[in-house]
This record gives C-alpha cells, sequence and structure tokens, in this order.
C-alpha cells in the first residue's frame, strides 16, 4: 500500500517506516508536525532543518506542518497534513510509531477512519527493551537530543543507543520507572543512520540548553 | 498446543494484532503456534488443544467474506477465544448478525459474572467499527454502547470486541491456562 509515515526523525517513527518498507509497502511521503508547544502530548518536538536532511537522504517527499501545539488544535493541524498526503500522494495508508501511547494511538486511528485510510502501528506494545535491541539489530544510529526526567541529565545528551545505553535504560526503568523507549517524554532520540538513509548523517554543530532535569540539544547535521 | 489464528489482509497487521498475544504467552512461558486462517487445514485443527482468534485493523474486513473458511468451528470442541474480528468470526458461523458500532480507545465495560477470570468493571482498548450478536451465545461484558463479551451456551467458545492484549492480559493467559 502506498503510505505516509508521521515523521519526527526520532527512532520510534524512522523505524516504523522501516518496518513498513520492510513489509512490502511503498513509503510515499513522510508528514511532519512541528509543534510550538515543547510540552505537547502528540508530537515530538524537532527542529524543522535536520528532519528535512533526513527526508532528502531518504528521497522520499516532506509535507511538513506547524502547530501552536494546543491540545485540540493540534489534531486539526495533524488532520490538515494528513488531508494534504491522501491528496498529494494518494496515500492508502498513515504508519505510525505509537508503541504505548493509548492518547496518541487513538487519535491518530480516528483520523484515518475519518479520512478512509488505514492506519499501521508496527511497533504497537512491542516490549520497549526489545525494541532498542532491534533498532541495534538493524543498523540504526541514535544518538539523545532530549531528557526530560528525573535522574537524566544534561550528560545524556549525544549519547548513542548501544548495548551499554540498554543497560542502564533497564536500571533506569527499574528504580525510576523510565520508559526504557522513552515514549512518556523522557528523552528524545534522533537517528543519524539507519537502512532507509542513503548516507550516515553528521553533527556539524550542537547547542545545548536546559537546567536540572530537562535539557535539550538542538543539533545542527551534513 | 494453543494455535493463534491471523485473519488480517496486509502482512504488516501481524505486527499490530498478532505479535502483541504472541508476547504476552512467550513472557507466561506458554507454548503456542501461529498461523493464518487461509492456511490452517483440518489436520492443524485437529492438533490444537486451545485456539485464539486475533484481531485486525479497523477498516480490515476482508475476513467476513470467508467466513465459511471457519466452519469447521462448528465440529471444534476445545476452547476458542475470538478477539475483535475473531468475535466477529465466532457469531457469524452461529448465524448472527453484524451491527455497525465503532469504539475507539479506553472504555468502561462490566463483566455480570466471570469471565477467564475477571469480573466487574474494568478498561480496556477498543478498536472497532462493529461488533455481532448471536442467539448461540450469552452476553457477559457490556460497554454503554454494546456487547463486550460473550460465552457459547454449550462449548467453551468466548468472545471478546475489545483487546485483552493491549490492557488485560491477565484474561488471556486465564484462557490459556484453562
Amino acid at each position: 500500500m502506498k503510505c505516509g509515515v508521521l515523521f519526527s526523525g526520532g527512532k520510534d517513527s524512522t523505524y516504523a517506516a522501516y518496518l513498513a518498507k520492510k513489509y512490502e509497502n511503498r513509503i510515499s511521503c513522510l508528514i511532519s508536525i512541528f509543534s510550538e508547544n515543547p510540552e505537547s502530548y502528540m508530537f515530538h518536538t524537532p527542529s524543522i532543518l535536520k528532519v528535512r536532511k533526513q527526508a532528502e537522504i531518504m528521497n522520499i517527499p516532506l509535507i511538513e506542518r506547524k502547530t501552536k501545539g494546543e491540545k485540540e488544535e493540534e489534531l486539526l493541524d495533524l488532520k490538515f497534513a494528513i488531508k494534504k498526503a491522501k491528496k498529494e500522494y494518494k496515500i492508502e495508508a498513515i504508519v505510525t510509531g505509537t508503541v504505548e501511547s493509548i492518547y496518541q494511538a487513538s487519535r491518530i486511528q480516528k483520523i484515518c477512519d475519518y479520512l478512509d485510510l488505514e492506519c499501521f502501528n508496527p511497533l504497537w506494545q512491542k516490549d520497549q527493551i526489545e525494541l532498542l535491541k532491534d533498532l541495534l539489530r538493524s543498523s540504526y544510529k541514535i544518538v539523545i537530543t532530549g531528557v526530560f526526567a528525573y535522574p537524566l541529565d544534561e550528560s545524556w545528551l549525544g549519547k548513542e543507543i548501544n548495548e551499554e545505553f540498554i543497560k542502564k535504560a533497564i536500571i533506569l526503568n527499574k528504580e525510576y520507572e523510565i520508559n526504557p523507549a522513552g515514549e512518556g517524554g523522557e528523552f528524545e532520540t534522533f537517528v543519524l543512520g539507519c537502512p532507509l538513509f542513503s548516507r550516515k548523517l553528521k553533527i556539524k554543530d550542537k547547542k545545548i540548553q536546559g537546567k536540572k532535569n530537562s535539557w535539550k540539544m538542538e543539533i545542527e547535521v551534513l | 498446543m494453543i494455535f493463534i489464528i491471523h485473519i488480517y489482509s496486509k502482512k504488516i497487521h501481524y505486527l499490530e494484532f498478532v505479535n502483541p498475544i504472541e508476547d504476552a504467552l512467550k513472557k507466561n512461558k506458554i507454548e503456542f503456534e501461529s498461523i493464518h486462517y487461509k492456511m490452517l487445514t483440518e489436520e492443524l485443527v485437529l492438533k490444537a488443544e486451545k485456539i485464539i482468534i486475533s484481531g485486525t485493523s479497523l477498516r480490515d474486513n476482508e475476513f467476513l467474506e470467508d467466513i465459511n473458511k471457519f466452519n469447521w468451528i462448528k465440529e471444534f470442541e476445545k476452547p476458542i477465544l475470538g478477539i475483535c474480528g475473531g468475535m466477529h468470526i465466532l457469531g457469524l458461523v452461529y448465524h448472527g448478525k453484524l451491527k455497525k458500532q465503532q469504539e475507539i480507545g479506553l472504555t468502561n465495560i462490566t463483566f455480570k459474572d466471570k469471565f477467564l477470570g475477571v469480573i466487574g468493571e474494568k478498561q480496556v482498548f477498543e478498536l472497532h467499527n462493529y461488533y455481532v450478536k448471536s442467539n448461540s451465545f450469552d452476553v457477559i461484558g457490556l460497554s454503554e454502547n454494546c456487547l463486550q463479551a460473550v460465552k457459547h451456551k454449550q462449548k467453551p467458545f468466548y468472545g471478546v470486541l475489545f483487546h485483552p492484549e493491549v490492557r488485560n492480559k491477565d484474561l488471556l493467559i486465564n484462557f490459556a491456562n484453562l
């Protein structure tokens, strides 16, 4: 089927896109919603430029839409962007990287149903540690670009997801109930390399800001 | 051996509607075999000690055109659990009627009697556009909108409209341990 992938540039949406392709679908476009609200319930809030770069090296068109990120309004913005994808790229299905969030999954399901689209959630209910291991097995190169929960701090920014990270994620989950995949918004990731990319991205510049247990690293990639 | 029967039309649905059931069984060290209904043979059905018929996506209704491929259910005497689309199949095999009713997301339902170890009010995850009403089944669980859990009047056949693999894994495990 022709699919539009809800794409944030992070590990889950990039992996969902990879699985959609692996399971015999065609990725016709990526759809990115850029929220001005860092606390958005729906969207991870990356910078536009670096997502454009990922789309470029995947050679897949990107539909962009900004939202103020207010609860119901951001859903209208999402619906608008999906409608545009259906019109311009004749997509028949939406692919999401939702793992656990019923809030996110239910809202996207309703939008897809309203727009006569299938909705694929290939990571749905996946064990979070298994998901991290699958990403490594599939040669994903992922960096942490944001942390938003105790005891995570500035030192986590820029760390790569590797075996050592997974070991730490298991401990953090046991001791502090940090979701190992970061889906509860505990941390944010950015994919620098994966089988869908024609080459790996490199971090050219970074800007770190934050305090206590809320830190963000804006990166520029080449 | 438990058999998990898939009913989806697109391979990618496997990851969303079958894999979570398999993972729940694996975590509880319960052995199973997993197969699509189009690959099912009489021989395999005879091998099964219990059967789980999984669901599929909101808009995936191709299996409804193949209800005659599930006539083996009438001869089967061991436990079956039908989930969402799987529940539709159980009802339709027993001359039930398909009725339109959409529910998406978390819903509160009430089990008026014990159903696979569960009773009283529960929160469940729903993803369906239809339900099936068949006179061969007793209704045990209800939401505000429609029936949610049914049990065959004579046989150990259970149907749930909601997805226990999302929020009510205990029900799946209780079925596996019947």
